[in-house]
């Protein structure tokens, strides 16, 4: 009796844990991982070992990219920086590109030492929470290259590029779009967390909402979650309640909860980060797209061409880093026709979208 | 006078989004343990549930074939668990705890295989859990959006008080019930008496699992449109909270489930408008529970063979 109950509660174990360990392996994809063995194993007679490359150099440009907490399935930066990384390496075999998840705070310190003693030839590290110990190994490896995304404070290390967005120009030009199809000149936003890069998303939208309609009620709700469907629900209930005809957020999975309420409820919804039309193809009139795959992409092929460079790379409505979606079949023809001017003035410079609080009293979110 | 109507519709409106699941889960994990099963599984049987039900209704087309294989898949891991701890004996903890890594673990790679993605592909409306009473009230009248924020609404959260009067008749007024409730309390006596205690619990657990499942598939099915890894982060062990909270009967838990999901609508409705730190608000559900539970609740008794194996002597 005993043994098979060891036996149960190990193979309980051990199905749990592969199927954990499912989570990640199979986007690893088997091909990069045994070419590396391959690399490591016959590492001297290597131009031997690489008849498929003939032409291209003979070593690859190893990737390696770093998770924060929130993991590869995050439905957010880390998931899309990765399935761009997966895309490049798909279309152009001599890139390797892995990724190490991290657990906690703990592990970012040990996954980009990983990548460094690997040998890779870029390591992009996920967010900001990354910045204290992308700092460390940047100053501590001056010839490694790394990348992170949405943190500048490492931009003065020679070896670091910093991949900024701007949130608030893509969160400007849907606050027009909202301005513009509102009927009862009162919208909704629901941000997933107070913070400084979070608010960006807020004061864009709100600027572009009373640039349009100045006399716009902005409905603004603070859900301090990313993961609350039902709490999304119910704050774009109370919204719609309360008039809202169109609602826009900014917090990932609370979010879902917002695009369904609107699109029973009829009324627009407005996605981020990714074009979420396919949730509600009926109601989501757009989405603030935010090209972290763009960004990682650019960065590796950088490396590969020689050209990388350290320092703060912006992506913006210039080079494509941030626009409206690409499913625009919803939004009038005029209101397209204005997104585009506004798009244009800000790309030419002759207006900047405010990123700070003080300059939009609208705001109210704290 | 308008704007407290509202509130209060908007209140009740999320007392019943938040609480549906938990209310389903809860109930199955009245079943469990008051046949004397502890299930800490609950949240990854809740996962299945919430994968198998949208994936099946996407694929079928049809939201309550969906609905009921998501109960079904809640079920599969209930009858593991039964495997494992009312059949072969094992630690019921370590065995829940086992059900919460397998469940989401296993979804989201069948989610890979199928989606390549972690998602599931957004269902339709049809595809979704139907909606009663809709449009039926005029949302032009303060009284109208009023009842149409709180009786529109789904099937599924029609469907589970109704699922509470059964699961409390079967508690109360059945023999199966009286059994059950034995074998949670003295398992030894029942064997006695000729009660079937392995078989007893192996059905509660399947039950508890299939409960949960529901439960699992109402999130995905009604509140939101999609699988996604986040979908079910925590309700499982709320509504095992819920029904310690009311004292391991269905009709206490509903009481749990119900006020923490009136909490958190007062967290949502108190959050916009009023200029209190969010931070301070986001606490009330919580900080209410602990309240409640300690000014009035009372010694919750737990059913005295809960979390002992019983092996039958031969």
């Amino acid at each position: 009796m005993k043994k098979i109950l060891a036996l149960t509660l190990s193979l309980c174990l051990i199905l749990g844990l592969a199927a954990c360990g499912g989570k990640t392996e199979p986007t690893t994809t088997a091909a990069p991982e045994t070419t590396k063995a391959q690399d490591q194993t016959t590492a001297a007679p290597e131009t031997t070992k690489a008849p498929e490359t003939t032409a291209a150099p003979a070593a690859k440009i190893k990737v390696g990219m770093v998770t924060d907490v929130g993991g590869v399935n995050d439905q957010s930066f880390n998931q899309t920086s990765w399935e761009g990384l997966q895309a490049l390496a798909a279309e152009d075999s001599s890139f390797e590109v892995k990724y190490l998840e991290s657990k906690t705070d703990a592990d970012y310190q040990t996954n980009i030492n990983t990548f460094i003693d690997d040998g890779y030839d870029l390591i992009i590290c996920v967010g900001y929470m990354l910045a204290d110990a992308t700092k460390e190994a940047a100053e501590a490896n001056p010839n490694q290259k790394f990348a992170i995304i949405d943190d500048s404070t490492c931009a003065e290390l020679p070896n670091v590029a910093c991949l900024m967005f701007a949130q608030e120009q893509a969160s400007y030009l849907v606050g027009l779009v909202a301005g513009s199809v509102t009927k009862s000149k009162t919208v909704g936003y629901v941000q997933g967390m107070v913070s400084d890069t979070m608010n960006l998303f807020g004061i864009g939208y709100i600027t572009g909402v009373l640039e349009v309609c100045p006399d716009a009620q902005v409905l603004q709700y603070n859900a301090n979650n990313f993961g609350d469907i039902p709490g999304g629900n119910t704050a774009a209930k109370d919204m719609i309640t309360k008039g809202a005809d169109v609602i826009y957020h900014a917090a990932g999975g609370t979010g879902m909860g917002v695009i369904n309420a609107c699109d029973e409820a009829g009324i627009w919804a407005i996605g981020v980060d990714t074009d979420q039309s396919p949730l509600a193809p009926e109601h989501v009139i757009t989405s603030a797209m935010k090209r972290v795959d763009v960004a990682s992409q650019d960065i590796s092929k950088a490396v590969k061409d020689g050209k990388f460079t350290a320092g703060v790379h912006l992506y913006d409505l210039s080079n494509g880093g941030v626009d409206l979606a690409p499913t625009r079949t919803h939004i009038p023809a005029e209101v397209l026709q204005l997104v585009e001017e506004k798009k244009a003035a800000i790309i030419a410079g002759q207006f900047k979208v405010p990123t700070t609080v003080d300059e939009c009293p609208a705001f109210t979110l704290k | 006078m308008t704007d407290v109507i509202n509130s209060l519709g908007i209140l009740l409106f999320a007392t019943l989004a938040y609480g549906t699941p938990l209310i389903y889960a809860a109930l199955g994990s009245c079943f469990s343990e008051i046949s004397g099963v502890v299930n800490i599984g609950i949240e990854g049987m809740m996962t299945a549930g919430a994968f198998t039900g949208t994936v099946t209704a996407y694929f079928t087309g049809n939201p309550w074939i969906g609905f009921l294989c998501g109960g079904l898949a809640g079920m599969l891991f209930g009858a593991l668990h039964a495997l494992a701890t009312v059949r072969l004996g094992a630690d019921q903890t370590i065995a829940g705890t086992a059900i919460n890594m397998l469940g989401p673990g296993l979804v989201i790679m069948i989610a890979r295989v199928l989606f390549n993605s972690t998602d599931t592909i957004p269902l339709t409306p049809e595809q979704r859990m139907p909606r009663l009473l809709t449009g039926v009230f005029d949302t032009t009248t303060t009284f109208g959006r009023f009842m149409d924020n709180v009786f529109s609404t789904y099937a599924s959260t029609y469907l589970v008080f109704v699922a509470v009067i059964i699961v409390w008749f079967v508690f109360y007024k059945t023999r199966f019930g009286l059994r059950m409730r034995a074998c949670g309390e003295h398992p030894a006596a029942c064997e006695t008496l000729g009660i079937n205690v392995l078989r007893t619990r192996f059905l509660c657990v399947c039950m508890s699992g299939f409960l949960a499942g529901l439960g699992g598939a109402c999130v995905t099915m009604a509140i939101s449109n999609q699988f996604r890894p986040i979908s079910i982060v925590g309700q499982g062990f709320i509504a095992i909270a819920a029904v310690i909270f009311g004292k391991f009967r269905p009709h206490g838990a509903l009481i749990g489930c119900l006020l923490f999901g009136f909490c958190s609508g007062l967290k949502t409705v108190l959050g916009g408008s009023s200029g209190i730190d969010t931070q301070l608000i986001s606490m009330i559900p919580y900080v209410v529970t602990v309240l409640v539970l300690i000014l009035f609740v009372g010694k919750s008794r737990v059913p005295s063979a809960s979390g002992k194996p019983f092996i039958k002597a031969r």
